[in-house]
């Protein structure tokens, strides 16, 4: 089973509540919250699966209660904790802050364009070539979990594990997050668009003609019938 | 390692109050000379004023008045919204998704919240929540009944829940009644929302 962050297909949400396109911000700690969090990664003591496997790490409970950016700051305070950049104390107050050996790292105003221009291409070369090519019937993994760390990350949702789809199309090779998350190497793989009919993954689809696409890596498909 | 909390998570030890949470953090991570403030004042500046979605309308609306950027654009979205300036932080592998008579596109990640910014700025509130990651991949129709838009029966909805590192744009089909205008008037009509596929675009 997976985790809580994997809600795609859950009943009982209620409605969703459009808002306007000048609304970006809507307190003066979520702007915090974010740039805090955009400049810590680029200390570069993490990648983006870790960070996001941090968020979805949250005790359920507290996943639950915390909007966006409380999950992004909680989740970046336990990582620094975790990788030894902030010690528990620092974190209470009970101790004085000690410079950082990061220190030099630290993102400057001036490298800030640069560092979001350049963004983090997840495409690497790989000796793993393509088993599916577009139009190709597959069938993913079952169930939804990291094939080898239990309780690790994955990106396939529970909602399609098992289900049979066909592919669109090739991505090409990329970054594997259920062993970038973990410390266990890049593994880049193909990485393909697959659609799957509605009424493969739902027991009540809204509509005959209706598909859900999915970005999937080789290793969470298998050849379907 | 999954390196799960039981009962000791370090967010824990920081106060409670969002607001006050993030101000000790970043006042933390100051002091250990982590973070440099002006550095925090340029990314907030970045995503507040200068990274949006009017990139995003501009892609769309020269897709629907050049025949051969549409082409490209459908064939290696990322280079050809890179040569327009648009490239960076979630935003390194872009596809565009082109709406039809017979296909409505709309883009959701059920996981997390991934969202072409260096063509639609931060993500909306409701692009987040629970609501729109858990229903939009069940019941796609019912949510755009919440955005006021109703589709026509025969047109089929394909949901793209965005799982990889792969952001998708998607392309509404250009309004009857808009022959003969402009870039720069297109734009106007191209909403955030038409470009997730929780709004159609109308001649004004």
């Amino acid at each position: 089973m997976s985790r809580v962050h994997d809600m795609g297909g859950r009943f009982g949400d209620g409605s969703v509540v459009p808002e306007p396109e000048d609304e970006i911000f809507h307190a003066d700690w979520h702007k915090r919250a974010l740039a805090v969090t955009v400049a810590c990664g680029s200390l570069g003591q993490w990648n983006i699966d870790t960070s996001r496997h941090a968020r979805e790490r949250l005790k359920p409970t507290d996943y639950a209660r915390f909007s966006y950016y409380e999950k992004w700051i909680s989740a970046l305070a336990n990582m620094l904790v975790e990788k030894g950049i902030v010690t528990r104390d620092e974190l209470t107050g009970a101790a004085e802050p000690v410079e950082s050996p990061l220190a030099d790292r630290a993102l400057k105003a001036q490298a800030v364009a640069g560092v979001l221009a350049k963004g983090g291409p997840a495409d690497r070369p790989s000796n793993v070539a393509p088993r599916f090519a577009p139009g190709d019937s597959v069938v993913t993994r079952r169930p939804a979990e990291n094939a080898q760390i239990s309780g690790g990350h994955t990106r396939l949702p529970n909602y399609a594990a098992g289900a049979r789809g066909r592919v669109l199309r090739l991505h090409g090779t990329h970054v594997l997050p259920d062993s970038s998350a973990h410390g266990l190497g890049e593994a880049a793989e193909p990485l393909y668009a697959v659609a799957f009919p509605s009424s493969e993954l739902w027991a009540h689809p809204e509509h005959p003609k209706d598909e859900v696409v999915l970005d999937l890596w080789q290793s969470y498909l298998r050849p379907g019938p | 390692m999954p390196h799960d909390h039981s009962h000791d998570d370090p967010h824990a030890l920081l106060p409670s109050d969002p607001a006050l949470r993030v101000k000790a953090l970043e006042t933390l991570l100051t002091r250990k000379g982590l973070i440099d403030p002006a550095a925090l004042d340029e990314i907030i500046d970045t995503y507040a004023h200068r990274v949006g979605p009017r990139n995003g309308a501009r892609v769309v609306a020269k897709a629907w008045t050049d025949p051969a950027f549409r082409a490209a654009l459908m064939e290696d979205a990322t280079a050809v919204v890179a040569e327009l300036g648009f490239y960076g932080r979630q935003g390194e592998h872009m596809v565009a998704v082109e709406n039809t008579p017979q296909v409505h596109n709309m883009v959701v990640c059920t996981l997390c919240s991934c969202y072409p910014w260096p063509l639609l700025g931060i993500p909306p509130t409701w692009y987040k929540s629970d609501a729109y990651r858990a229903r939009a991949v069940r019941e796609p129709r019912k949510v755009l009944a919440d955005f006021g838009v109703s589709l026509p029966e025969e047109i089929a909805v394909r949901v793209w829940d965005s799982t990889a590192e792969v952001r998708y744009l998607v392309i509404p089909q250009r309004p009857d009644g808009t022959e003969g205008m402009d870039e720069e008037t297109l734009m106007t009509l191209v909403s955030r929302d038409s470009m997730i596929g929780t709004a159609v675009p109308e001649a004004q």
